[in-house]
């Protein structure tokens, strides 16, 4: 097993007690804990040379617009994008997928055309094509789910005709921690002729990702799934979308000139960026990136697939507990999601989180998922690299004084 | 603070038994209530006789805060009067505000249960914060039950 515990000293929070008990904290798949690398870096930038980028002709200016670029650099590599202006930089990944649905859709989609999601997705990628989808005319289609919890491909010849003109779907379920077989996918939509795009949000920070090897149009992700701060995220682009896509939002920054009856704009990745950037945090999710390569993706890949196995394995030392997943730790990430007897999640959350634990109960912002599975809510477990077996064996001992309170066998 | 304090054993009794689940046909009056940040949901119809509750039938699913609160409501409620009732949801109301102390609620702490009955034991709730909402989930139901009524009852 990969020595992982150093890493835990790198997260203060982690040293927090809660009601009494030590933290274990297992909703990084909502939002992760951070790093002291990340943190300091983030100081450092607002003490020591912040100011707005491209803009002022003088030293501080000069240093942040570097600091903000090579962030954006960072992340570019981090993906292996073609190059650094394909990484725009948004508030996240639901601003990502706006931006495509609403930048690209709205001048390409028409009454008749079709736009293919999955049942698995995150409502950052159903409501955007939803809206798009109501001010076009064009019509949704789901991909499903097999019994296995996976996405049903052998569904796809069928569905995939010549009028689907997009497929946007989710590279790990956020729920079943589920990942498609991303470039499979994207191929077969490709030659249908559909523009494609991956919310890689959770695969992001759990497994080495290749926009190349992905071969899709476009990918959304947010910061503060991946170690990084809260209000940045990204949306990579095939450069050619990005030249064709209208802006989403205008404003400075983004323009090249601007007269009184029309403006033109700056060239890409800034068109998308309108108004001033949340510079630092770029900056931070620059070093969450460096954290996380210092680490090594694939020693995180394999560091989740350990402890969901293990998770997975002690989970069934409970007869109650019923996961909501695949069991193959080949396509999946670290993030289960289960129900206990008949307890709701809710009463779950709450006891385990007496005992020090941190857990999500609910429907993670997938409700067409959730009911799908056939029940309201979950309760979610999800890890990060500074998770340990400990974590588990103290989440197996919550749930052991839930079924007690609970009177569950 | 323990947990027992929250799930006290009335509550675990009647989030398992649920009283008086069910639908009514064409009842008096009608709400569905239900709380977007945990699922929990609530269908309640009643059945008055003048301005008294004869009949309440309760369906829902959600956590046992949410569900126990709404059966031991049905009991509290059934066989009052509206103004009654006013009563019983002014005082649960008072209870479950964490500002407010208990007594100040009109309860009686050398007598627990005296006021409100069994409604007593969710005052564990208030320690809870977050979970308050899931224990006025039946509530809020229920006055909005009660104005859709209205226009009825003084028929
Ligand atoms: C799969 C997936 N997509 C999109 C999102 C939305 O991310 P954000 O809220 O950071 O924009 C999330 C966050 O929960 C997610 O898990």
């Amino acid at each position: 097993m990969t020595d992982f515990s150093h890493v835990r000293q790198d997260f203060p929070v982690l040293k927090r007690q809660i009601h009494g008990r030590p933290l274990v904290f297992l909703d990084s798949a909502a939002s992760s804990q951070k790093p002291t690398q990340v943190l300091d870096v983030m100081d450092a930038a607002y003490r020591t040379y912040y100011a707005n980028v491209h803009r002022g002709a003088y030293l501080l200016s000069e240093e942040s617009t570097t600091a903000y670029e090579d962030a954006r650099g960072k992340v570019a590599r981090f993906i292996n994008a073609g190059s650094r202006s394909e990484v725009v930089f948004t508030r996240g990944a639901t601003t990502a997928l706006n931006m495509v649905a609403f930048g690209w859709g709205m001048d390409h989609l028409s009454a008749g055309d079709k736009i293919m999601l999955t049942m698995m997705e995150h409502h950052a990628n159903v409501v955007p094509w939803q809206l798009v989808a109501r001010r076009t005319g064009a019509e949704l289609v789901y991909l499903p789910m097999d019994a296995d919890y996976q996405l049903d491909i052998n569904r796809l010849p069928d569905l995939l005709d010549e009028r689907i003109k997009v497929v946007s779907f989710t590279g790990m379920s956020n729920v079943t921690g589920t990942m498609p077989p991303v470039a499979e996918i994207a191929r077969m939509a490709r030659d249908q002729g559909a523009l494609v795009g991956v919310d890689v949000a959770q695969l992001i920070t759990h497994a080495p990702i290749d926009v190349q090897q992905f071969q899709a149009d476009f990918v959304a992700f947010s910061g503060h799934k991946m170690l990084g701060p809260t209000g940045i995220g990204g949306l990579w682009g095939r450069p050619s979308l990005l030249e064709e896509m209208e802006p989403f939002e205008g404003g400075g920054e983004m323009i090249s000139d601007v007269q009184l009856e029309g403006s033109t704009w700056a060239p890409v990745p800034h068109k998308f960026e309108a108004g001033t950037p949340p510079i630092v945090e770029a900056i931070g999710l620059g070093a969450a990136v460096d954290y996380l390569e210092k680490i090594g993706m694939d020693s995180v890949r394999r560091h989740g697939q350990e402890l969901t196995g293990y998770a997975l394995n002690r989970l069934s030392e409970l007869p109650a507990v019923r996961v909501f997943g695949p069991a193959d730790l080949t396509a999946r990430g670290g993030v289960i999601s289960f129900a206990l007897g008949n307890v709701h999640p809710h009463d779950v959350a709450t006891i385990l989180d007496q005992e020090g634990i941190a857990v999500r109960a609910g429907h993670h912002c997938a409700k067409p998922l959730t009911r799908a599975l056939g029940v309201p809510a979950t309760v979610r477990v999800s890890f990060q690299v500074y998770n340990t077996r400990d974590d588990v064996d103290a989440l197996i001992a919550g749930l052991r004084r839930v079924q007690e309170v609970f009177r569950v066998d | 603070m323990s947990i027992e304090e929250l799930y006290r054993d009335v509550i675990l009794d009647h989030n398992r038994n649920p009283r008086n689940r069910g639908t009514l046909d064409h009842p008096d009056a009608h709400a569905e209530g239900n709380n977007p940040l945990c699922g929990d949901e609530l269908s309640l119809d009643l059945r008055l006789d003048g301005d008294r509750v004869t009949e309440v039938a309760i369906q829902g699913q959600g956590c046992s805060i949410s569900q126990s609160s709404a059966s031991m409501m049905s009991q509290a409620i059934k066989g009052k009067t509206l103004e009654e009732i006013e009563a019983v949801i002014a005082t649960f109301k008072a209870m479950m505000d964490i500002q407010a102390s208990p007594s100040r609620a009109g309860l009686d702490p050398d007598r627990p249960g005296a006021v409100l009955g069994d409604l007593e034991a969710l005052q564990g709730v208030r320690k809870f914060p977050v979970r308050i909402k899931c224990a006025n989930l039946a509530w809020t139901t229920l006055e909005e039950a009660l104005r859709s009524g209205k226009g009825k009852v003084e028929s």
